[in-house]
């Protein structure tokens, strides 16, 4: 299961609120799909980014990925550790391997989002 | 799963890529390579054919050595890469599994034409054989232990019919992966239980067994063209590096005349090595950039497991190949800086034997 203190998108990725930031990365699931992470596009610090629109790319030996932007907001922060150990992402997809901070533009968005219990039915449909 | 060439093959098993490939690196890696188009010729004119279907020279070719060599059409063009092996009593032919169809139809485009008469017969084994690649630098030392005759003395680019496991079988030290290793040909009968075997811990050492992934970031990092990227029908020998396996000054052959003038002519663009000199991966059909204009294009790029760098070959223009040339790759319309180095990425460390007197 799927850690039940954020939130998912169709697109597998999660969402965290830390205080008043929300923090983003990849789920289990996409991590595992992609194989070894090689390299990660991220936006620059100030950036804006809207709502399931592509805010940066993954990058593992096998493919190129898209990432979505689960809610609307501003960059406050990338994981800049990400440039030199892009395997991070499939070491600790929930921790380490978080991609970029969102000030949100509404905190409510999240809600939206899929609990990680229906996150796990969506993924079990999936081929 | 992916399709290839008409097979279904993993892209990885298990472990991923990343791990297949440094176990063909540190260890052993064992590769089910049934897919690649097995093709036998017998008759007093087998060695006819392949001197008039193939570039390279296989009349130099010794009893039990093999031969890498190349399928051109009448323009010149590849239609495939191919090993040759001279087995004493036969010739066998190991195709690209994406081209085992064409090259069958190509044969017999010529038995109908120039080699009217010939009196060979071509025997298609790739549904009656399996190929098993048994490949990384501890792979002498654990095959020894199931093979009968010695491997010690076996060179690269040679084959012995011997057998693994007590069952029959053409082990040649032939591979795609720059390490040391083998390329192992049975009965399909015998297939299972043979990768079974090859796949058994033995002397300390899991052999891994690795599928496609790991098979192109391997040959890329040794520098070696696959068929549909770095050679296809759009490119000649020349452009391609492989002048050297083109041998005009051995009779005509199929492709000879155009060859012999795209010779003369030169070429207008070269394979060439390169590696970002920024963040980003690389891959076939990114465009490559000399200052603002789309100058040639990616035909093969990863980020190298070994390295850990991302590195590619592509097609320039011939003012562009000397290493150290500053290029760019065009990442989804970003131009990320690019340096044109040497081939192979990785040196490769495949068998030195001297030649004994006797062979």
């Amino acid at each position: 299961m799927d850690p039940t203190d954020r939130r998912y998108t169709p697109e597998h990725e999660w969402v965290k609120l830390e205080g008043d930031v929300a923090v983003v990365g990849i789920t289990h699931f996409a991590q595992d799909q992609l194989g070894d992470v090689v390299y990660v596009e991220l936006p620059k610090v100030g950036e804006r980014v809207e709502a399931m629109k592509p805010f940066g790319v993954v990058e593992s030996v096998k493919t190129a990925s898209d990432l979505f932007a689960p809610i609307g907001g501003t960059i406050a922060e990338v994981n800049g550790q990400l440039e030199s150990e892009p395997q991070l992402v499939n070491d600790a997809p929930y921790e380490g391997g978080w991609m970029i901070k969102i000030q949100p533009d509404d905190p409510a968005e999240i809600d939206n989002l899929l609990s990680a219990e229906q996150y796990a039915d969506q993924v079990a449909g999936s081929p | 799963m992916v399709d290839f060439g008409g097979w279904d093959m993993p892209i990885q098993y298990t472990s991923g890529i990343r791990a297949e490939h440094l176990a063909v690196r540190a260890g052993v890696g064992v590769f089910d390579l049934s897919h690649m188009g097995r093709l036998y010729l017998r008759g007093p004119d087998a060695l006819k054919l392949v001197q008039w279907l193939a570039t390279n020279d296989a009349g130099r070719l010794a009893n039990g050595r093999a031969q890498y060599s190349l399928v051109c059409g009448h323009r010149g063009q590849i239609l495939d890469d191919i090993i040759v092996y001279n087995l004493g009593d036969e010739l066998l032919l190991v195709v690209n599994a994406s081209n085992r169809l064409k090259i069958l139809a190509w044969i017999d485009d010529q038995r109908a034409g120039p080699l009217a008469g010939a009196n060979v017969t071509v025997d298609d084994q790739t549904f009656d054989t399996v190929m098993i690649g048994f490949q990384g630098p501890e792979s002498e030392r654990l095959l020894q232990g199931l093979v009968s005759g010695p491997l010690d003395t076996l060179r690269y680019y040679t084959s012995v019919k011997s057998t693994v496991a007590r069952r029959d079988a053409l082990v040649a030290r032939t591979g795609y992966t720059g390490e040391d290793g083998f390329e192992i040909i049975v009965d399909a009968r015998n297939g299972p239980e043979i990768w079974d075997m090859l796949l058994e811990e033995r002397l300390g050492v899991q052999p891994v067994p690795a599928a496609l992934g790991a098979r192109d970031t391997l040959r890329l990092e040794a520098g070696m063209p696959l068929y549909g990227h770095e050679i296809d029908e759009d490119a000649n020998p020349f452009e391609a590096g492989l002048g050297r396996v083109v041998k005009l000054g051995k009779g005509e052959f199929a492709g000879s005349k155009a060859l012999a003038e795209i010779a003369e002519q030169g070429v207008e663009r070269k394979l060439i090595a390169f590696e970002l000199t920024a963040g980003g991966v690389p891959r076939q059909g990114y465009p490559i950039l000399d200052g603002e204009s789309a100058v040639g294009q990616v035909t093969s790029g990863n980020v190298s497991p070994s390295l850990g760098t991302p590195i590619g070959m592509a097609y320039v223009p011939t003012r562009l190949v000397e290493p150290g040339t500053e290029i760019a790759v065009e990442i989804r319309g970003k131009a990320v800086p690019a340096r044109v180095t040497t081939l192979p990425f990785y040196a490769h460390k495949t068998k030195k034997i001297a030649p004994s007197r006797t062979a």
